[in-house]
């Protein structure tokens, strides 16, 4: 049986490739795709977590996760058009100004 | 043969997400993600929650991905120029110590060390009497009946504000 | 381990075969039928009644000159229709075809259906990305838009069956369809789901991109929408995806709602064949009888008429199983 510190290990892994992404890219889109990333990663443990643990609390939280997470991209990538539309970019360096 | 599924699973994952940061074009992005995530689905059902793998597919892969994938297709976003990735000296710096950190943080916490809490009372036994999704649908309506119905207030409001915010408005 | 191996890949090599089979003639099925309707002949030269006009088409469509566009994403331009195609002929895996003829029994089987299912939008976006041409990107902005929509009205419209059996397998939700009620009713569930079957049948019209729902391709404004640069094989495998697709469609129609393979008399896969076939026919009728939607209206009456009536559905549905229990 491949035992929990694989999988942590990897989540961590994951995590960390997903805060490379939103700390080094700057298209808007790749950012948020990075976010998705890193709340998957989570979503790994909670489930590895509940295996080893015989529970089924960490399904019932990884539910609770997609939902957020279905309802961030939702808005975000809402965000993104009005962005481009008043910005013509999605390249979050030269979104700076406050006024629209 | 665990072993190997499971080895199969993380390293298209690790590969794939890495993949996600690294390429210049968005759909290639989007691309690797999607197969990231098929990874992780196929870790899912190695950890028996068959129910979590497919609601993961159709939530993500089936409804989040094909969103991304039409909004770069909307706004024609090309290939960058430069390469994506560039380490100033400096954060190069801070990032290897966070990375640093975080792998220390980790190597903690993993291996022998681990210190399980007490075992819940869903083995493999049970939930196989059970069945996966019945037992999930069971603790999910009665233990966290309540959060489940928040989430419902979460998506309203995202459905609205996706609907205020999309909207071109009259000039 | 060996013989449970062998019986598996036997089951799967003959599932794939019947269904490229079918796929094949179905083209040929959809032609004449048409053509009847519109009082033609549809194909005839090819072999007695056409019969050999699909393997006609096949080495034509193979022997084509294979193009990609100078400035198509080649890696995605090859990749699409193999996307599209795949997920197609993978659906099968969990169809009940008789009592004991199925490829795998799995606990989340209708999840998986549509896991899969919700795949092939893939296959359509990409190609319509890849291919560099304004007609296609139309067409696959389209089916991405028109596919998430009617994928959560047909994902409603199928809850009702499953609160009623309690199981999400297939094999469970047919078996729970055995018996009558007084004596001459068979206990399918398109008699208490009549709605939801409805909605299943609008729905999953729409995301088989058929008439009248075929705006991705839309002949008369897009060209042929997203498959507007393909040729030769590449063309072939959206076309079989395609068919292949409403087979599928045409089988989990009849596991959910009209009973799978139970009936009197006849052998069980004979019944379900028929009722598969009758599905098909279904889908074809309706492309040569309605025109298609605008865009504005399919958009509309996905979100406002099917959206809040598979709702209605559900909350119907659960309050009778209260009631009743």
């Amino acid at each position: 049986m491949v035992p929990l510190w694989a999988y942590l290990l990897l989540s961590g892994f994951l995590f960390i490739v997903g805060v490379v992404g939103v700390a080094t890219r700057r298209n808007a889109l790749i950012i948020f795709m990075s976010i998705e990333l890193m709340l998957n990663a989570v979503n790994l443990t909670f489930v590895a977590f509940s295996r080893f643990l015989h529970s089924l609390d960490g399904h019932v939280f990884v539910f609770f996760v997609m939902t957020v997470a279905a309802a961030e991209v939702v808005v975000g990538l809402a965000i993104i058009i009005a962005l481009f539309r008043n910005m013509e970019t999605v390249n979050v360096d030269e979104i700076h100004l406050l006024k629209g | 043969m665990e072993w190997a599924l499971f080895l199969t699973f993380a390293l298209l994952a690790g590969a794939a997400a890495v993949g996600m940061v690294l390429q210049r074009s968005p759909i290639y992005s989007a691309l690797c993600l999607i197969l990231t995530f098929f990874a992780q689905a196929g870790l899912y059902v190695l950890l028996h929650a068959q129910l979590i793998a497919f609601v993961h597919i159709i939530v993500y892969a089936g409804a989040i991905m094909v969103l991304f994938l039409f909004v770069i297709m909307l706004l024609d976003l090309r290939p960058e120029d430069h390469p994506p990735v560039r380490f100033g000296q400096a954060g190069m710096l801070l990032g290897l110590i966070l990375a640093a950190l975080l792998l220390a943080e980790l190597a903690l916490g993993i291996g022998p060390r681990i210190i399980l809490g007490s075992q819940g009372s869903y083995d493999l036994e049970t939930l196989r009497m059970l069945g996966n999704t019945q037992a999930v649908g069971r603790i999910l309506f009665r233990e966290y009946l309540v959060p489940f119905e928040l989430t419902s207030l979460i998506l309203l409001t995202a459905m609205i504000g996706a609907m205020v915010l999309a909207k071109r408005r009259p000039e | 381990m060996m013989g449970f191996l062998l019986a598996a890949v036997f089951k799967i090599a003959l599932v794939m075969g019947l269904v490229l089979l079918a796929v094949a003639y179905l083209t040929l099925l959809e032609r004449k039928v048409i053509g009847d309707i519109q009082v033609r002949f549809g194909p005839s030269r090819v072999g007695p009644f056409g019969l050999l006009q699909p393997i006609a088409d096949g080495i034509k469509l193979l022997f084509k000159e294979d193009i990609v566009p100078t400035n198509a994403d080649r890696f995605i331009f090859i990749f699409a229709p193999a996307v599209s195609f795949i997920p197609a002929l993978i659906v099968f895996a969990v169809i009940p075809f008789g009592p004991s003829f199925v490829i795998t029994d799995i606990n989340v089987g209708l999840l998986y259906v549509f896991a899969v299912g919700s795949l092939g939008v893939y296959g359509i976006v990409l190609a319509g990305w890849a291919s560099n041409s304004k007609y296609s990107l139309l067409g696959g902005l389209r089916s991405a838009a028109q596919m998430v929509s009617y994928e959560l009205s047909l994902g409603l419209s199928v809850l009702g069956v499953v609160m009623m059996t309690g199981s999400l397998s297939l094999v469970d939700i047919v078996e729970a369809q055995g018996g009558n009620w007084y004596g001459i009713f068979p206990k399918w569930n398109v008699i208490p789901q009549f709605l939801g079957f409805v909605i299943f049948m609008i729905s999953s019209n729409a995301e088989l991109n058929r008439a009248p729902f075929d705006l991705p391709e839309a002949e008369t404004e897009l060209v042929a929408g997203f498959h507007t640069e393909y040729s030769s094989m590449k063309f072939a495998m959206f076309f079989l995806a395609e068919y292949a697709n409403m087979i599928a469609v045409s089988a989990l129609a009849t596991t959910l709602f009209l009973g799978g393979w139970q009936g009197p008399l006849l052998p069980p896969v004979v019944w379900f064949l028929l009722k598969v076939f009758g599905f098909i026919f279904l889908f074809i009728w309706v492309r040569a009888t309605l025109p298609r939607f605008r865009y504005d209206q399919l958009m509309g009456f996905g979100w406002k008429v099917l959206l809040p009536l598979a709702l209605a559905n559900v909350m119907f549905t659960a309050a009778a199983i209260l009631i009743l229990a």
